[in-house]
């Protein structure tokens, strides 16, 4: 698959069947009227199960694109994306996507529990079955509540929880989150990152959360896979030796946590500023 | 008790000329259809004081105008007896009869319309490519008024409800097909990713995702459609002649009976009214969830 004359600049891979998701030089490109845009250029990583990443790159970067083409709703132009061994052609199955968008990725002519309950009812998972797992997971996301309002009458933060709850329910084994808390308040969105590191404990689900926040991207992975400037490559793959039991007062205090911090913060500047990793800074992984 | 202000809708004062002015204007997405927001439910009992004066004020000058001589009474009968005619109408079952025949025109011809709408409408509108294509045609044949078509019915059908049907049918059709295009057009693409991601086949997405989106435009689209399927019938039996109140009100013109006339023209807004009032209650129940509907509340 590797071509020989441009070594691609590589994430972190694992032997054969250990990973859960792989992404093997992943290239987009849009065609448009005023000719072709280069998205991604080649992108390859892997994470293990039950791994949870964050990926993190300057705006414009193809964080967006990256997802879409790993959730199966876009092709990429070259390149692919497994799934347990199984290349991606269309939304897989074992798969769940959080959008920003929480607003509009929520039916509003739906109540909560439906929103919940829909892909569920549309697997065809009996009825009480069902039941079970919605009500797990409004309670995993702390809106036991609420099955009878419609989204439209909580708050932000609660539909986002709404949203996760759903992705908790179809019981995906990868979990994709496409900066699911970019349009939160600060406090909320505090809440909602230990909401993410509990569900990922409790349910031991793969997720690769999508952010542009470096912070958040520190505080919740246990790797940070930092992206370049468009056309996108991996600049950085880092892990996140942190400890695991995290808080938002002691972890974000934390000297190793301000010296993470301050690693991604420059490497983000660098690609912003069109700097992008060398084959030979590669040659170590 | 009825809040009266659809009696002044803009939808049944100007009959003929409605079937093509409330054409493809880009709609705001929260009021399908450029209505405003309905006032609450508090306010109703109230607002419906200056709106109950208003007709009362009306009745009495029209009672005034043929009394004191403005009009002559056999060219405009006073208030009082053309009510009263009504009155003696309702106790008459060839009124009734007619009744029916009109509402059974409107009915069938309104729910051919929307049938023919909804499927043409969604597929039509599901496929850029068909979008396309049909486009001009649509803009060509929308604006044709159904009345320009009567002399066609009449060769195809002669005096007889399918005259009637196929004049309902074509004007009501593209109000609710022109709707029905902008609601599929509607869609939200995040909704849409959603519900691809969590694994909807297309059938799925078009009954959870299309469908409701589509919904306030079609609701939109099938009371204006009903207010101009009555419009069609009315004008089809009093032009053509087939049956019900339209050719009531010709008959008893013909006939001289100027207060039955009167008294039938009546009925024919009062079902006007009732109508609009049924449309209105069906799109508050259907979609409780709107934007334009609901209140907002946070928990």
């Amino acid at each position: 698959m590797q071509s020989e004359t441009t070594p691609a600049p590589a994430g972190k891979t694992l032997p054969g069947n250990e990973a859960m998701l792989s992404v093997r030089n992943m290239k987009k490109v849009y065609k448009t009227d005023g000719g072709d845009i280069e998205a991604v250029r080649n992108l390859t990583f892997d994470l293990k199960a039950g791994e949870l990443a964050c990926l993190v790159g300057p705006s414009g970067s193809g964080k967006t694109t990256l997802l879409k083409c790993i959730a199966g709703l876009m092709a990429p132009t070259e390149g692919e994306v497994l799934l347990d061994g199984v290349k991606v052609s269309g939304p897989p199955k074992k798969m769940a996507v959080v959008f920003q968008e929480y607003g509009r990725s929520l039916f509003p002519w739906m109540r909560v529990r439906e929103n919940v309950e829909l892909p569920l009812k549309n697997q065809g998972v009996p009825k009480a079955e069902r039941d079970r797992l919605v009500d797990d997971a409004l309670e995993a996301v702390g809106l036991a509540h609420v099955p009878q309002s419609y989204p439209w009458q909580l708050s932000g933060g609660m539909q986002q929880r709404v949203a996760i709850a759903r992705a908790v329910a179809y019981q995906p084994e990868v979990l994709l989150m496409d900066e699911p808390f970019a349009a939160v308040d600060a406090q909320t969105r505090a809440d909602l990152e230990d909401l993410i590191r509990t569900v990922w404990r409790k349910l031991g689900v793969t997720v690769l959360f999508v952010t542009h926040d470096i912070d958040e991207s520190v505080y919740l992975g246990e790797r940070v896979i930092i992206l370049s400037s468009s056309p996108t490559v991996i600049q950085e793959d880092l892990t996140i030796d942190l400890p695991d039991e995290r808080d938002q007062l002691n972890t974000r205090s934390l000297p190793r946590f301000t010296e993470l911090r301050h690693h991604v913060y420059e490497q983000i500047q660098l690609a912003k500023a069109g700097h992008r990793p060398t084959a030979a800074a590669q040659a170590g992984h | 008790m009825q809040p009266l202000t659809p009696i002044f809708d803009r939808h049944s004062d100007r009959p003929l000329a409605d079937e093509k002015s409330s054409g493809p204007l880009p709609l705001p997405r929260s009021f399908p259809g450029g209505e405003k927001p309905r006032p609450g439910k508090m306010r109703r009992s109230k607002k419906q004081l200056p709106g109950l004066a208003g007709i009362i004020g009306f009745l009495l000058l029209w009672e005034l105008i043929p009394r004191v001589g403005v009009v002559e009474p056999r060219f405009l009968p006073p208030a009082s007896e053309v009510i009263a005619a009504l009155i003696t109408d309702f106790s008459l079952t060839a009124f009734w009869v007619a009744v029916g025949e009109t509402m059974l025109a409107w009915a069938i011809g309104l729910m051919m319309a929307i049938v023919l709408a909804v499927v043409l409408g969604f597929i039509t509108g599901s496929s850029m490519v068909l979008r396309k294509f049909t486009n001009s045609t649509v803009e060509f044949l929308r604006p044709i008024p159904s009345v320009a078509l009567i002399p066609l019915a009449v060769l195809l059908f002669g005096v007889k409800i399918e005259s009637t049907l196929m004049l309902v049918v074509y004007a009501s059709f593209w109000q609710v097909f022109i709707q029905v295009l902008y609601g599929v057009a509607d869609v939200d693409n995040v909704a849409m990713q959603t519900a691809k991601s969590y694994g909807l086949g297309t059938m799925a997405r078009v009954r959870h995702v299309v469908f409701p989106t589509a919904l306030p435009y079609l609701m939109t689209g099938i009371r204006l459609a009903a207010s101009v399927a009555l419009i069609l019938a009315i004008t089809a039996e009093l032009v053509i002649g087939s049956p019900g109140l339209g050719r009531e009100i010709a008959l008893a013109q013909s006939g001289g009976a100027i207060s039955g006339m009167y008294a039938l023209v009546l009925a024919t807004g009062l079902i006007g009214v009732v109508i609009n009032l049924v449309m209105r209650f069906i799109e508050r129940k259907t979609l409780s969830w709107h934007s334009s509907i609901r209140s907002e509340a946070i928990v």
